[in-house]
């Protein structure tokens, strides 16, 4: 009999499993004569050991990561509702195309002559992201998402900066992304919050009335968190523009865009492009992420150095760029993830990415259909990519957005966003992307439907959740209140 | 529910005024909307504040939030029981758990903010 399951539910760390004089490495015998490391390096630079540093065979090591990876949730395994964050599936041949030895190996360090095969990856890219957006030049230095953002803030603060006067504030609508305060607040300006109108837009009068000769621009989220495509953008970009400010529009949401309207077509003057969302790279742990600025030609001078030039038959890195914001990135930027998002790009064409956000779009409608009866929608306006739903009918049952999150785990899903965006009370933000099936739609929507029902008849079994996984509910409140942030050994083993 | 002598904000902050300082605190409704409060940062004393500019920021499990200043003025004393007790902020927002008291510069500001009746009229309406 095995002493526990296949699949553990508990385990302990490699610091508990080591013992004196276990390797997980062979080496042959050596045939080189010995070398003393006192003599060669000096006794400062020796130690004699690594305090506490676990001794594990190979084969413990290779189980105890490959059964915490049993932990996982992930893409992989199903549907991951996460609004606002575009969990889609990131496909195989992307992983392949990556893997190919010329660009995997590729060194930023390699003359520029060895990498032309690169830099034309790099190229293609800025042009593929520049159609799709309506800009006219891009940048895919950014590493991430926040970090586009800042790049796009900086450029707006560097064009003002030239025309004589940065200005103080930027001005942000309450629907916008939680990122957008942080990064205009990085890039030296005061944040003035925009409140929405009852539809879940930006309100005309409220923009107008905050847009003067302090404000450098609008950060603006479209579609919004609700989900709700900005109608008035137009209008909203001519009164900042009037006022000789900038639009910034945040584009994570692209997803819901792609293929059938452009920023660049309805006022906006630089944003900012997730690859890991909206073009099917991988997230956070599996990134790096990519974050590429788009802008309109007045912000071209300022983009982040080098830019690629085509001389003669050659492409060069520019690097005489004397009104450039400077590097923001190393090199080039993340470029196994230039290489994924391209790769996806080829492979739909033009008329795939638009079937993609058609798709996305259609599911996140057809889960807000199901699931209307059930859960209230405090905006009423129509949703594009991902719904937003109100925990209100439940917390009247003393249920709250997070419970029905954790109980949503026992039915094998990840969560989708709690409790953001914050205009929404209690909200449940779902987003479940075009990679979904309607089975596996159809699967979530029976969940939350479940769930729903749960909290009619036994609300303890919600609160209680989850119930299935190796963890029981957590104390949130007082892992952040008193974190413990290490682990020690139990005292007196 | 919430104490004649304090004044209101509408983003749900209160100043009490004793001579030529204003206590500051957050509301009974802020705590409640915010859930448990895990983290506050307050301004350290010396601090200029001006009135409807954060002075620092609660965060909860849900979300951090700013705390808007209602009056003007130097930060002369800072409450600094909450940072190892949060969640007295929970237990008595109008009381125990004020954030910081302000030297005030402009007495007459507290005069545009709400009384005690007319800001359980304005929480009523919002929720």
């Amino acid at each position: 009999m095995k002493v526990r399951p296949h699949i553990t539910q508990n385990e302990d760390l490699l610091f508990e499993m080591s013992s004196p004089g276990k390797k997980g490495y062979q080496l042959p015998a050596l045939d080189v004569p010995d070398v003393d490391p006192l003599a060669a390096l000096g006794a400062a630079n020796v130690r004699a050991e690594i305090d506490g540093f676990p001794e594990v065979s190979e084969v413990e090591v290779i189980r105890h990561f490959t059964r915490l990876s049993t932990w996982n949730y992930a893409i992989d395994l199903g549907l991951y509702p996460l609004g606002s964050c575009t969990m889609k599936y990131n496909p195989r041949v992307n992983e392949l195309v990556a893997r190919l030895d010329g660009l995997a190996w590729a060194h930023p360090y390699q003359p520029e002559s060895l990498s032309q095969g690169a830099m034309k990856i790099i190229v293609q890219l800025e042009d593929a992201l520049a159609e799709i957006t309506g800009m006219d030049a891009v940048t895919i230095e950014p590493a991430a998402g926040a970090h586009g953002e800042l790049t796009g803030i900086l450029l707006i603060r560097a064009l003002l900066e030239k025309r004589g006067n940065p200005r103080k504030k930027i001005l942000i609508p309450d629907s916008a992304h939680g990122t957008n305060p942080a990064t205009a607040a990085i890039a030296g300006y005061e944040v003035e919050n925009i409140r929405s109108n009852e539809a879940g837009g930006i309100d005309l009068e409220v923009l107008a009335s905050a847009m003067n000769k302090d404000v450098a621009g609008l950060m603006v989220t479209n579609p919004n968190t609700l989900g709700v495509f900005e109608e008035s953008i137009v209008k909203a970009a001519a009164i900042v523009h009037a006022k000789g400010g900038l639009v910034f529009m945040d584009g994570a949401n692209m997803n819901a865009l792609v293929g059938i309207a452009r920023p660049g077509d309805f006022g906006v003057d630089v944003m900012h492009i997730n690859l890991h969302k909206t073009f099917s790279t991988p997230h956070g742990g599996g990134g790096p992420g990519g974050g590429p600025v788009a802008v309109k030609k007045i912000l071209e001078p300022f983009l982040p150095a080098p830019r690629i030039r085509r001389v003669g038959k050659n492409l060069k890195f520019d690097y005489k760029r004397p009104r450039s914001i400077g590097k923001v990135r190393a090199f080039y930027g993340n470029f196994g993830v230039m290489v994924r998002a391209l790769a996806y790009i080829l492979a739909h064409g033009g008329e795939g990415l638009r079937n993609a956000t058609v798709d996305a779009v259609l599911n996140a409608n057809y889960i807000r259909k199901k699931l209307e009866p059930y859960f209230d929608l405090p905006y009423k306006a129509p949703n594009m990519h991902e719904v937003v739903f109100s925990d209100d009918r439940q917390a009247k049952l003393g249920v709250r957005t997070g419970d029905i999150a954790k109980r949503l785990i026992d039915y094998g899903f990840h969560p989708y966003t709690v409790s953001f965006p914050l205009i929404v009370h209690g909200a449940l933000m779902i987003e479940p992307t075009e990679t979904e099936s309607l089975r596996e739609i159809d699967v979530f929507v029976d969940s939350m439907i479940a769930i729903a029902k749960e909290i009619e008849t036994d609300p303890q079994l919600v609160l209680t959740a989850p119930h299935t996984t190796r963890t029981s509910k957590v104390d949130e409140v007082t892992a952040a209140r008193k974190p413990v942030v290490r682990w020690r050994p139990v005292a007196g083993v | 529910m919430y104490p004649e002598d304090l004044r209101y904000t509408k983003e749900h902050e209160w100043v009490r005024v004793e001579g030529d300082t204003g206590v500051i605190g957050i509301t009974h409704h802020a705590q409640e909307a915010l859930g448990d409060i895990v983290y506050v940062d307050l301004p350290k004393a010396g601090t200029q504040v001006e009135r409807g500019k954060s002075l620092g920021s609660v965060e909860s499990v849900k979300a951090v939030s700013d705390i808007y200043s209602p009056v003007s003025g130097e930060v002369t004393a800072v409450n600094d029981d909450l940072s190892g007790a949060p969640e007295k902020l929970n237990a008595d927002p109008h009381g125990e758990a004020w954030l910081v008291k302000v030297r005030l510069s402009a007495p007459g500001e507290v005069k545009h903010l709400m009384s005690a009746s007319e800001y359980e009229t304005y929480v009523g309406a919002e929720s």
